[in-house]
């Protein structure tokens, strides 16, 4: 089968069609070389982006993403480049296509731009992640599950919960029910640097655990225990905020719709509890006086798996916490916070996980 | 296949989870907080007591005990049994009356409230018309005479509560024949005393307040004698002969009357005011008790002179020229004298009297000259100085424990060698299964020593730290101040004296090695001591070090309390548990952790600046380790030990006020030391009264709402150093080839220090030095409190303890396969392979349950059907008083019971778990709750009471409508106390 592409870039628009077989796409450094050659700017930094069925306009970086282009090319497949340096990173993102009338008219009218100063910010890769909002595919549309990465960074998480009422609808009608709120965002703190929490805002769950019966003590406790890596799942005080999905399906972009398929559901999260069992794997040795080093995880004999895994499902039984382990890039307006999940619980994000820890 | 199993579906293993556990709250030991009634039946010689939170215990011979509770967890007032019955009535504070019998149900009998009554006036009426001072079961059983505020005497029938209206005894049928004067002067008031005589169950005397005392007539209903008393009065007791009574008044006096047929006016025989001539308190309760050779006893409360004593609590006991004033350390709520019962003996001859004051139960001989107090098998008073630690020891060896018992006995040499003198019913109980010691430390520097063994929680001997400090106590301040010939004829009794000296002395970690006999106990004031059991007095000298824990901090100064001054010289000690080495930590800070292995000899103990390792044998520090942060400001500074100094000088400028009311007082709680008693009930389900009060008043606060920080903890904390655990091992350290003996220590910032030891062989003990060096260091990266900290051999069993293989009594350590190590954190249990450390397996509690471990201990559970099975598991108690248990070695959550009531953290901070599933907590600064987890150890009591024949001419009943009265005949109930039962099933 042979692909459509078509090519723009802003060095004054060209634009270039080649074809490649989608069952053998190659590696995501082949096609970087091929476009390279194909524009003939060997040593010119690009940004490559394409558009996706829902006309969101989606970065290539790397081979998943690229492989997860090319398979959605039906047949034909949008690609654009960008020199890094002039790169309008804000282009990228769902809704990117719709939202701004024409992607097109943006890139092809440089004018535009111009007239806002440039802010020069590095690629995705050479960040952190500092917070993500995760699971918007599962979640109903009134909550929002946030991500807050505390390695790496000295930012205190930086804010405060407090006891309160919320009302819920039951078969007897609304009731008022206790909670737990956020209460105050520190200034300069992690959570409040994200935007994605904010004073009054419902917390539901904590890594995946329902708070509800909870005192405040108990989610504090809780809160404090997974700090390292805290996944909240709050319904914001203001719903104007949150993600409004269109009629489609799925409002993560590029979100196969079988990965949520309740069948895979323990899978899914017995791998991601993994991936977070890893992630905190951190304790340091220091053996006889010598340098610290990370604990290394034993190499597990079968019993210990047995046990590894009861516990494992032992959780699930207490929260159908359903991580995905999909990309999700999401905007909610207003963020100004970079959200990029992190994708596979590979030993990479074991790396990442790595905290210098001075003793 | 079994691994794809969800868990808590394996049918085995859930089969075998409930032949292992089950969760019972057996047994209260100690003394019931806050009593306010007492009563006593010398029939079945049973004693109640009731509480403020409307609990009611009875005890007999020890072991037989069972309690019930009034669910409206008001204050018992008083407490009647009725005549030659099974059955008992109790006023409480909120004038209601209830009657409990002891019934047997479905094999097994309980005390159970029958019914329950409050007297009602006609409409309109004032609430004091039918308010009730006094009750009178009458010996018929049939009826209760119930004396009002407002004067008038109503009759109900038992056990149905009905008021006989027609047989009500106003005020005015008894004014009638009053002479007018006195009618005019005083009026009938309150009704005091009711009390029936003792010859004639036709006729009852009656006292009201304003000092007005009546002989009433119940055939004829109508007063028979006046008896015109001046004071206002206070109680009466009859002669046994029914020829005198005598009354006590508000002034301090008392006074005999005469009753006889021809006056029906008489004058006082006597009036005596036995403190006198000065003004002295009221007399509120007296007996006259008579005995063969004529002489007879006088025993009544108070009287003392007003202005110097009229702050004592005082029960006087007057025999011819025989006089005592025995003086209670807190205030007398109720007394009862055992005297013969028998109706036809002539004479009352009283044997024993039981005081039961609002913090100890005191029993006096009567019968042994200079009337030496009884020693209670039971209802110690545990808080005779606060609680501050405690440490159980399971199966102690009978070659200990006869060591230690023989120790005790001789401090009671000055305790009477009269046999429990209330001793109804029998314990049926089984044996206890083996002896168990429970050792309490306490706020005045000593450590006692209770046979935990069995359903009555029993001191056997007393260890005092004190004599090796020179401390500012006044050693002759407590006991008789007084010389003989003072008047009044003071003389304390009694154990409870909650002031202490110098709380440095305060005892916070105790250890004991049950095989050597070896003790190590740690203060408040970084003094470590370790002492050894000898059986005789001996004089010697305590060898001195100092450990100094902040060899390498530079520029700090400790801000609290001083270290305690040692004794120079030689010292004289008791047999029993003698100190031959004292460590004092510097800077003086609470010693928070401590353990000490006696095939090693090595003691080692930690502060919040570290810790130490010292050599009991060669009496030399090995090293120090300073775990503490540098800007840690806090610790170095000692702020606990500033609230500490403030709480002595508070508590030295009180001590000679003796306040009445000591249980009421606040406490202040330091982090490690549990101080801080809330208000306890007696009960569970007191207790969750409270509880529900307690949210009450939470929701109240929840107005001004409460935020909580959310805040990863860090290196900087406060804190951090804090030493939480220490323990040793001989386990593969360095590598898998050797092993060797280590010492493992856990601060409460995650932090785990293992060093490698090098213990000389036995023949060179004392010419080579021990040696240690650092081995390993392990950050946990959630940095919460390290908790526990255990080793587990090749076969995944716990190490054992010291000495245990030697004597025979565990297997030897599988030191073939590979060990691996359990660190328990606050948050999570991880499990570490050994001697390369990498991580095997986790159990993140508090990430999934929101509670935090406060109390973990490995306990071992053996089976209730066969007895070839046992398994060791970890017992855990959580902070919100749940206790979970803990499989070992794979971290498997196999059971949850709730235990203790979250807001009760001095319950949960006082919690010890014993090595075989038992455990016990504070209720209250004088109760342990007894609780048990495993289906095969469970001491709770189980008793019988053979209710005794009733002789036919016990009392003579005339009257047509108590002949029908159907006599009980002797039943034989079986009591067992109603526990509160969990059995967990999925």
């Amino acid at each position: 089968m042979f692909l459509s592409h078509q090519h723009q870039c802003w060095f004054g628009a060209e634009f270039r069609r080649f074809s490649l077989e989608r069952s053998k796409p190659g590696k995501f450094e082949e096609f970087y070389g091929l476009l390279q050659h194909v524009h003939k700017i060997p040593n010119v930094d690009v940004l490559v982006g394409y558009t996706d069925i829902h006309g969101d306009l989606l970065p290539i970086n790397n081979d998943d993403n690229y492989h997860k282009a090319v398979s959605t090319a039906n047949p034909l497949l949008r690609i654009f480049i960008q020199r890094k340096e002039d790169a309008d990173y804000s282009a990228f993102g769902t809704d990117t296509m719709t939202r701004k009338k024409n992607v097109l008219s943006n890139v092809l009218r440089p004018d535009n731009h111009k007239k806002k100063p440039h802010i020069v910010i590095s690629m995705p890769q050479d960040f952190r992640p500092v917070s993500s909002i995760i699971d918007v595919d599962i979640l109903p549309e009134t909550h929002r599950r946030v991500r807050l990465y505390k390695y790496g960074t000295d930012k205190p998480l930086g804010f405060y919960i407090r006891d309160g009422s919320s009302v819920r609808v039951t078969p007897h009608g609304l009731e008022k029910v206790p909670g737990i709120f956020i209460s105050r965002l520190v200034p300069g703190g992690l959570a409040q640097s994200t935007g994605l929490l904010a004073v009054n805002d419902e917390v539901l769950e904590v890594n995946g655990i329902e708070v509800s019966g909870k005192s405040l003590d108990q989610v504090t406790d809780m809160m404090i225990a997974n700090s390292r890596n805290l996944i909240i799942t709050v319904r914001p005080a203001n719903q104007r905020n949150n993600v409004v999905r269109n009629s489609r399906t799925s409002g993560s972009s590029g979100q196969s719709t079988e990965s949520s398929l309740p069948s895979s559901t323990p899978n899914i999260l017995a791998n991601f509890l993994q991936g977070e069992e890893e992630s905190d794997e951190e304790d340091i040795i220091i053996e006889d006086s010598g340098e610290p080093q990370q604990i290394p995880k034993a190499a597990p004999t079968s019993e210990s798996l047995e046990s590894l895994t009861q516990i494992e499902l032992h959780e699930s039984t207490q929260n159908g916490f359903l991580p995905s382990n999909e990309m999700n890039l999401n905007h909610s307006a207003g963020s100004i916070s970079m959200e990029y999940e992190v994708q596979d619980p590979d030993p990479k994000s074991l790396e990442e996980d790595g905290t210098i820890i001075t003793l | 296949m079994r691994r794809f199993l969800r868990p808590g579906h394996d049918p085995v293993r859930e089969r075998l989870k409930r032949d292992l556990f089950q969760f019972n709250k057996t047994v209260e030991h100690g003394f019931p907080h806050q009593p306010s009634a007492l009563g006593y039946s010398p029939f079945l010689r049973l004693m109640a007591i009731g509480t403020r939170s409307g609990a009611i215990k009875l005890y007999g011979a020890p072991g037989v005990e069972f309690m019930g509770l009034h669910e409206e967890n008001n204050t018992v007032m008083q407490i009647h049994f009725i005549p030659d019955q099974c059955q008992l009535v109790t006023l409480l504070d909120d004038n209601s009356l209830h009657l409990w019998s002891l019934k047997q149900h479905s094999g097994a009998s309980e005390l159970r409230e029958e019914h329950r009554f409050t007297l009602k006036g006609p409409p309109g009426s004032p609430p004091s018309a039918t308010q009730v001072t006094a009750v009178l079961p009458h010996s018929s059983r049939e009826v209760l005479y119930l004396g009002t505020e407002s004067g008038n005497i109503f009759v109900v029938e038992l056990p149905s509560f009905r008021v006989v209206e027609d047989r009500t005894i106003t005020s005015e049928a008894v004014l009638q024949r009053v002479p007018e004067d006195y009618c005019n002067r005083r009026s009938c008031e309150l009704v005091e005393a009711l009390r029936e005589h003792p010859k004639n169950p036709d006729q009852i005397l009656i006292g009201y307040s304003r000092g007005l005392i009546v002989l009433w007539d119940l055939q004829n209903n109508k007063v028979t004698h006046h008896f015109l008393g001046s004071q206002q009065l206070e109680n009466l007791y009859w002669q046994r002969d029914g020829s005198k009574f005598i009354s006590c008044h508000y002034d301090g006096s008392y006074t005999q009357w005469p009753v006889s047929s021809d006056n029906r006016h008489p004058e006082p025989l006597e009036n005596f005011v036995p403190y006198g001539p000065f003004p002295c308190k009221a007399i509120s309760k007296i007996y006259w008790q008579t005995t063969k050779n004529g002489l007879p006893y006088i025993i009544f409360q108070g009287g003392m002179p007003r202005a110097s004593y009229g702050d004592r609590h005082s029960i006087s006991v007057v025999h011819g020229s025989q006089q005592i004033a025995f003086d209670f350390t807190s205030r007398v709520i109720d007394f009862f004298i055992i005297f013969s019962s028998e109706p036809t003996a002539e004479f009352d001859d009283p044997s024993a009297m039981v005081v039961l004051a609002e913090e100890e139960l005191v029993v006096i001989d009567l019968k042994t000259a200079g009337w030496p107090a009884v020693h209670p098998p039971y209802l110690a008073s545990l808080h005779c100085s606060a609680i501050t630690c405690s440490h159980h020891v399971s199966n102690i060896p009978l070659k200990l424990w006869e060591r230690i018992i023989s120790a005790g006995s001789k401090q009671n040499i000055h305790y009477s060698s009269m046999p429990w003198p209330i001793d109804g019913g029998t314990n049926i109980a089984p044996d206890p299964p083996q002896r168990d010691l429970l050792l309490t430390g306490h706020e005045d520097g000593t450590v006692r020593f209770w046979d935990a063994s069995g359903v009555c929680l029993h001191l056997l001997y007393k260890l005092s730290t004190v004599r090796v400090f020179l401390t500012d106590a006044d050693p002759n301040d407590n006991m008789n101040p007084l010389g003989e010939d003072e008047w009044p004829p003071l003389r304390k009794v009694g154990t409870f004296d909650p002031y202490s000296d110098d709380p440095r002395l305060g005892i916070q970690k105790i250890y004991l090695c049950k095989y050597s006999g070896y003790l190590a106990v740690a203060g408040t004031a970084g003094q470590v001591l370790v002492m050894e059991l000898n059986d005789e007095d001996a004089e010697h000298v305590v060898d001195h070090a100092e450990a100094d824990l902040l060899q390498d901090q530079e520029g700090y100064r400790w801000k609290g309390h001083e270290k305690l001054r040692t004794r120079d010289g030689p010292v004289r000690f008791e047999a029993g548990f003698q100190p031959f080495v004292l460590v004092q930590c510097q800077p003086p800070a609470v010693v928070t952790s401590l353990a000490l292995h006696s095939e090693w000899k090595l003691v080692a103990f930690g502060t919040s600046h570290g810790f130490g390792l010292f050599d009991h044998q060669q009496k030399r520090l090995v090293f120090v380790k300073c775990t503490l942060h540098p800007s840690d400001q806090l610790a170095l500074e000692g702020p606990l030990s500033r609230v500490k100094s403030l709480k002595k000088s508070l508590r030295q400028s009180f001590r000679r006020i003796r306040r009445s009311r000591v249980s009421g007082r606040k406490r202040r709680g330091g982090v490690l030391s549990f101080t801080a008693w809330s208000m306890q009930s007696p009960d569970y389900t007191v207790q969750e009264a409270n509880a529900k009060f307690d949210q009450d008043t939470l929701q109240e606060m929840e107005l001004a709402p409460v935020q909580r920080k959310i805040e990863a903890r860090s290196a900087e904390d406060s804190f951090t150093g804090f030493v939480r655990t220490l323990y040793f091992a001989d386990t593969f350290l360095r590598d898998s080839s050797r092993h060797c003996p280590s010492l493992w220590a856990g601060t409460n910032g995650g932090t785990v220090y293992a060093f490698c030891l090098r213990v000389p062989p036995a023949e060179r003990r004392m010419d080579e030095p021990v040696r240690a060096e650092q081995a390993k260091e392990i950050q946990l990266m959630h940095r919460a409190p390290v908790v526990g900290i255990l080793v587990l051999d090749g076969r995944s069993n716990p190490l054992p303890e010291p000495l245990e293989v030697a004597h025979d009594l565990s297997k030897s350590p599988d030191m073939q396969g590979s060990h691996q190590l359990l660190v328990v954190s606050e948050e999570q249990f991880k499990v570490f392979t050994l001697p390369k450390v990498s991580s095997k397996l986790k159990l993140k509690l508090t990430a999934l349950e929101g509670c935090r471990v406060r109390k973990v201990t490995v306990a071992n559970f053996g089976s209730c059907k066969t007895d070839d099975y046992s398994e060791n598991d970890l017992a855990v108690l959580t902070n919100l008083g749940d206790i979970q248990i803990i499989s070992l070695p794979f971290l498997k959550l196999q059971i949850r019971y709730p235990c203790i009531r979250k807001e009760d953290v001095s319950g949960i901070a006082s919690c010890v778990f014993t090595k075989y599933g038992q455990g016990f907590y504070l209720i209250s600064p004088s109760e342990f709750e007894r609780f048990s987890l495993s289906t095969k150890w469970l001491v709770e009591p189980r008793c019988v009471v053979d209710m005794p024949e009733v002789t036919s001419n016990n009392h003579v009943h005339n009257k047509s409508g108590m002949e029908n009265a159907v006599r009980k005949s002797s039943t034989v109930l079986w009591w067992h106390k109603v526990v509160k039962h969990w059995n967990w099933y999925p």
